[in-house]
């Protein structure tokens, strides 16, 4: 290990509020770290910029899972673990209980919090093209309030996000509407365990005899942060899904995403792979709407 | 700079212990260094292998990607507690038996993400036993050898393991 302990400082307050208002003392200040799965990673390099970090490891008021009959609302400290273990969510946000699955090990996994892995904002976040296609909303707060945001708007940039200096992500909420629509994800990394993603895909759809009556298409990898596929949603909504939608939906979604090579894949195959991914979900959609 | 020591408690394998380490030393290294327990190995030091990996609070962690102050608290188990009253619990036997272990870094992350998956899962599938360690990565055995010793321990007095195990949520 590289990485010196003696040259960072970590607190522990223990409580949200007492957090909450440590941010707020002196923004910007302090670095929260949660269950240390990216920053500890970067700690152990020597490469942990932050000098102060303060722990949310283990709040009580973070760790949640709240089920109404309009939303399931998903504290920011909630692990992959938990996740995967709701039933709430395995039936209804099957997407999210995958895309849980497929981070790390179950090492990683028990440790790793949905709130870190939003606020981290890596472009191949495994969680977010799921939520981006459930149209998850954001609850941050701070000793100022709380706000609630649409998690489309949330990142701003690589590795950017709107949340201010004194602010942190509360909790995920999930409307509870998808359970009839059609549903479809899949990462493409190098093997089936521990790989980050090259690319990934998730849509939400309902199909009304034949043409397609509402699209969500959410990619990782394709943007400089996980984002919605405004452009070829669009190419498809309202249209029959015929070979000749399908070839405009094709063309749409090569021009409107804007992958990068890097040390994961190159930009052309993630071209290719995501129009391929695009292929497999426009097979699979059935031209009726799901029934109970 | 300095950011000063602390105090931190633990139960470590059953039994209190109190360290004074910087709260951001890794678990890992608290418990090499500070309590001498060097069965839980190093190998990439980035949540990759699962050579480090401990039982924290029942759960599997990479004890390289937990700070310790973070531990502060936690029931930990390693893998020296897996043995009791100098008889080896039923997957170190059976890595013995079935070849399970080789050069021997990896094992005991492995005995411990094992422990964990019968700890939930006393009758795994084979893909349940993949998923369960593939976090934890092996270049000696090809693997296979590893999954037969789980497989082995698992066919063996499934019952007494269950209530063996710690931690268990």
């Amino acid at each position: 290990m590289r990485g010196n302990p003696d040259a960072h400082e970590l607190v522990a307050p223990g409580s949200l509020p007492a957090v909450l208002a440590m941010l707020a003392a002196s923004p910007g200040e302090w670095t929260p770290i949660a269950g240390g799965t990216e920053l500890m990673v970067a700690h152990a390099a020597g490469k942990l910029e932050a000098r102060k970090l303060v722990s949310l490891w283990g709040l009580p008021g973070l760790r949640f899972i709240e089920t109404s009959p309009e939303s399931i609302v998903i504290g920011a400290g909630t692990t992959f673990r938990d996740l995967r273990a709701d039933s709430t969510i395995a039936a209804e946000f099957s997407l999210l209980a995958r895309a849980a699955s497929w981070i790390g090990s179950v090492a990683n996994q028990s440790r790793a919090t949905l709130g870190g892995n939003l606020v981290n904002g890596s472009p191949a976040a495994d969680s977010s093209p799921a939520l981006l296609v459930y149209d998850a909303e954001l609850e941050l707060i701070s000793v100022r309030g709380r706000r609630r945001i649409a998690y489309a708007k949330f990142h701003t940039g690589y590795k950017r996000n709107v949340l201010a200096a004194d602010e942190l992500l509360f909790a995920v909420h999930l409307p509870r509407r998808f359970a009839l629509h059609q549903q479809y994800l899949r990462k493409v990394g190098t093997r089936r365990a521990m790989a980050i993603s090259k690319v990934a895909l998730a849509a939400t759809a309902s199909m009304e005899v034949g043409v397609v009556s509402e699209i969500r298409l959410a990619a990782a990898s394709l943007a400089p942060f996980p984002a919605r596929l405004h452009q070829t949603e669009a190419a498809l909504l309202g249209h029959a899904l015929n070979p000749e939608t399908i070839n405009t939906a094709r063309h749409t979604l090569l021009a409107e995403a804007q992958p990068i090579d890097d040390i994961r894949s190159t930009a052309e195959y993630r071209r290719r792979v995501a129009v391929n991914l695009l292929d497999e979900l426009l097979l699979q959609l059935q031209p009726e709407r799901r029934s109970q | 700079m300095n950011a000063g020591r602390s105090f931190i408690e633990m139960t470590i394998n059953g039994e209190k212990r109190t360290v004074q380490a910087p709260p951001m030393k890794r678990l890992l290294d608290v418990l090499r260094e500070d309590l001498h327990l060097t069965g839980t190995k190093e190998g990439c030091g980035e949540g990759e292998c699962g050579s480090c990996s401990v039982r924290m609070n029942g759960e599997l962690v990479n004890s390289c990607l937990v700070p310790v102050l973070q531990a502060e608290g936690a029931s930990i188990q390693t893998v020296e507690g897996l043995a009791s009253n100098g008889k080896l619990h039923p997957l170190q036997q059976a890595f013995l038996d079935c070849g399970g272990a080789q050069c021997g870094i990896c094992t005991p992350g492995m005995l411990m993400a094992a422990t964990q998956l019968l700890a939930h899962n006393p009758h795994p599938s084979m893909a349940e036993i993949r998923e369960g360690l593939a976090g934890n990565l092996c270049r000696c055995t090809g693997f296979i050898r590893i999954f037969e010793s789980v497989i082995a321990a698992a066919a063996q007095d499934v019952e007494q393991q269950a209530q063996e195990t710690p931690h268990a949520r």
